[in-house]
């Protein structure tokens, strides 16, 4: 079972506790939710699993090899890809060699046979650019596979943060609010493109704020405030948690509820 | 608009006149020589009227249409779809009969612009693809070119046997210096490799016992040929060593080609692609699967090795090296190359490369004045085309056309 498990992962920044005490698991092959107010600790925990600082204490597991220390690049290896918050692309890049670089780790060609173009890297780039027009075909960005990714308009960008991530090969996907800034349309075409993703095998493991996704289309939400977590469970379940709401809404909100 | 453009042309006429005038009015003592002063303020002046009118002009005109691709990427479309052989003949042809027609003055300033060809090539790999700016780089040479001379001086290796025992000591130095430096960006880094530019340099002027210290080491055998003769009824190996000009110039020219074709490999390469990735954003690289750590690393020990190899070759053609050679100034020049040229593009690096060695030797009348161009023209250029001569571009136009007709194919 290639699950990631989480066991007691705190983080603190100096004096600030951003995580603490979190256990959760992602189940393999569901979409799985992190939500929580602003600044409840869902990026940070993605931070921990992607390696990009290590938990101050506990234990990341996932299918069995544990992730603490690992460099991030190593991570990607082991079949976690995530996107950003922000987007992140290399801009100067065509659209084609953005996705190209997400196959890096799957991919052998060293500096000496890229001086030497021998047939091993030929045949390796062709697999590569071969592969690379089927995801873009997939995230129906193949007819803009020459543009420069800086020069596409903010929803594709976002698909391409996803398809380049996807080029890893990953077996499990962290998206960091991949509907920030989308029109509902959008949205809409996002979700299908989320379950799609999840019909080919992956495991989604989701940071969002837009509440119609998450509760669209999540098996499982999990809800962190101030860095611990609040409740966990489907998502009829958290729309009727109090303590959810409280914390999204405030205890004025329950009491309202409570009088209504 | 008009009234905010002439209040800049009279600032600029009168920065003008406060550099110009005294420093070309006080050339031959302390009397003041208008003549020269303002004819040099005149031209300046004259330009800054020009540039104003064609402003004017310019803001009368309906704005560029932003869908439209703009006059150089029109250009290098247009230029890559011209076969290559119509391209690249005339240019190696124009390279190899060079030597035939020139002097041997000419021959040598030729054989410098290719050394920094591919000092500049080296470079680009740094700071054009992999975004690390590096102000030490001229220390790679130095070790090339004192790797050759003492491993030729003292155990007799011929330039062949020392050039990858040279490469390999330019590969770790520039490990060497990266490895501290993984964590840098920016100014930090630049600050950090320029010390150890200057630490190459200032080993290389005081370790006395090994390098002579500022007297230098001299009487390298040139770079040798070896070519099979028939002597005695047995076959013999003669070797030829390479002392004429011309013979050296179409040395150099093989290995600028070698690095060209190199560097240019690289740049198409999965590797390349990292390097790219990682310029573009570090961060993301590395969370996308590159390894960002050993590419840094890989970068540097790549340039490294390339400027070893023309470090190599200058001491084998100079027969002399010292210390002075590998002054900060030089690492300056082949940066400047670089980012002249356009960052991480090829063909601009070597355009770029022939303009900044050759045109100080056109000028070399006026003598203090070089620098002066020298800093003109790259001001000017940074600001005209601040992308450099040829922007590098990153479209698969070859990819293109096969795609095309492979969606053509079936029907």
């Amino acid at each position: 079972m290639t699950e990631m498990v989480l066991k007691n992962v705190s983080k603190r920044f100096g004096g600030l506790k951003a995580v603490s005490d979190l256990d959760m698991t992602v189940p393999e092959g569901r979409i799985l939710s992190l939500i929580g107010p602003n600044g409840a600790g869902k990026t940070t925990v993605f931070n921990m699993v992607t390696g990009v600082y290590p938990p101050t204490r506990g234990e990341i597991h996932y299918n069995g090899t544990r992730l603490n220390r690992l460099k991030s690049s190593t991570i990607v290896s082991h079949g976690i890809a995530r996107t950003f918050q922000n987007i992140r692309l290399f801009g100067s890049m065509t659209v084609l060699e953005n996705v190209q670089v997400g196959m890096h780790c799957r991919t052998k060609s060293g500096p000496v046979r890229a001086l030497l173009k021998t047939p091993f890297e030929r045949k390796e780039e062709e697999a590569i650019t071969e592969k690379t027009m089927e995801l873009l075909d997939f995230f129906g960005l193949a007819d803009k596979y020459n543009e420069y990714a800086s020069n596409l308009p903010y929803g594709d960008q976002r698909l391409l943060e996803i398809a380049r991530a996807n080029a890893s090969s990953p077996k499990l996907l962290l998206l960091d609010e991949p509907a920030a800034g989308m029109n509902p349309i959008e949205t809409e075409a996002l979700m299908d493109l989320i379950l799609k993703l999840r019909d080919t095998g992956l495991t989604i493991f989701l940071v969002e704020h837009d509440m119609k996704l998450v509760m669209g289309i999540s098996e499982q939400i999990v809800v962190l405030d101030h860095g611990q977590k609040i409740a966990e469970g489907a998502p009829k379940d958290i729309q009727r948690n109090e303590k959810v709401i409280e914390a999204y809404l405030g205890s004025g909100a329950k009491a309202e509820k409570k009088a209504g | 608009m008009l009234g905010q453009e002439i209040k800049k042309l009279v600032i600029y006429t009168i920065f003008l006149a406060i550099i110009i005038l005294p420093m070309l009015g006080f050339t031959g003592g302390a009397e003041f020589q208008a003549e020269r002063a303002f004819l040099v303020f005149g031209i300046g002046v004259a330009l800054l009227v020009l540039n104003l009118i064609v402003k004017v002009i310019r803001s009368h005109r309906p704005p560029p249409d932003h869908d439209k691709p703009s006059l150089p990427e029109r250009i290098g479309d247009r230029l890559h779809r011209i076969p290559k052989i119509f391209t690249l003949g005339p240019l190696l042809l124009a390279a190899g009969t060079f030597p035939l027609v020139a002097n041997n003055y000419m021959i040598d300033v030729g054989i410098t612009c290719l050394i920094y060809v591919c000092l500049g090539l080296g470079l680009n790999i740094v700071v054009g693809l992999c975004g690390l700016l590096d102000l030490g780089y001229i220390a790679f040479y130095a070790v090339g070119a004192y790797s050759y001379s003492l491993l030729n001086l003292t155990y007799g290796f011929s330039f062949w046997a020392a050039l990858p025992i040279g490469v390999v000591l330019g590969m770790i130095c520039g490990c060497i210096i990266g490895y501290p430096t993984l964590k840098m960006r920016g100014d930090y880094l630049a600050i950090v490799t320029l010390g150890f530019g200057e630490i190459i340099r200032l080993v290389l002027n005081n370790w006395d016992d090994l390098t002579a210290g500022p007297n230098g080491l001299f009487g390298m055998k040139r770079p040798p040929l070896y070519y099979p003769t028939i002597e005695d009824g047995g076959l013999d190996m003669v070797t030829y060593y390479l002392t004429s000009l011309p013979g050296l110039f179409y040395f150099i020219l093989v290995i600028a080609i070698l690095i060209i074709i190199g560097v240019n490999r690289l740049d198409k390469s999965r590797i390349g692609r990292a390097w790219i990735a990682i310029r573009e954003d570090e961060v993301a690289a590395e969370l996308s699967g590159v390894p960002t750590t050993w590419l840094k690393l890989l970068a540097y020990a790549m340039g490294a090795g390339f400027a070893s190899v023309a470090g190599a070759f200058f001491a084998a053609k100079l027969s002399y090296v010292n210390p002075n050679f590998f002054l900060f100034m030089e690492s300056c020049i082949v940066l400047s190359i670089v980012v002249l040229g356009g960052i991480g593009s090829i063909p601009g690096i070597i355009i770029a490369g022939f303009i900044l060695i050759a045109v100080p030797e056109v000028f070399r009348e006026l003598e203090a004045f070089r620098m002066l161009a020298f800093g003109a023209i790259m001001t000017t250029m940074m600001i005209i085309r601040p992308e450099g001569l040829i922007p590098a571009s990153r479209k698969k136009r070859e990819f293109h056309r096969q795609r095309d007709e492979a969606e053509r194919g079936p029907q």
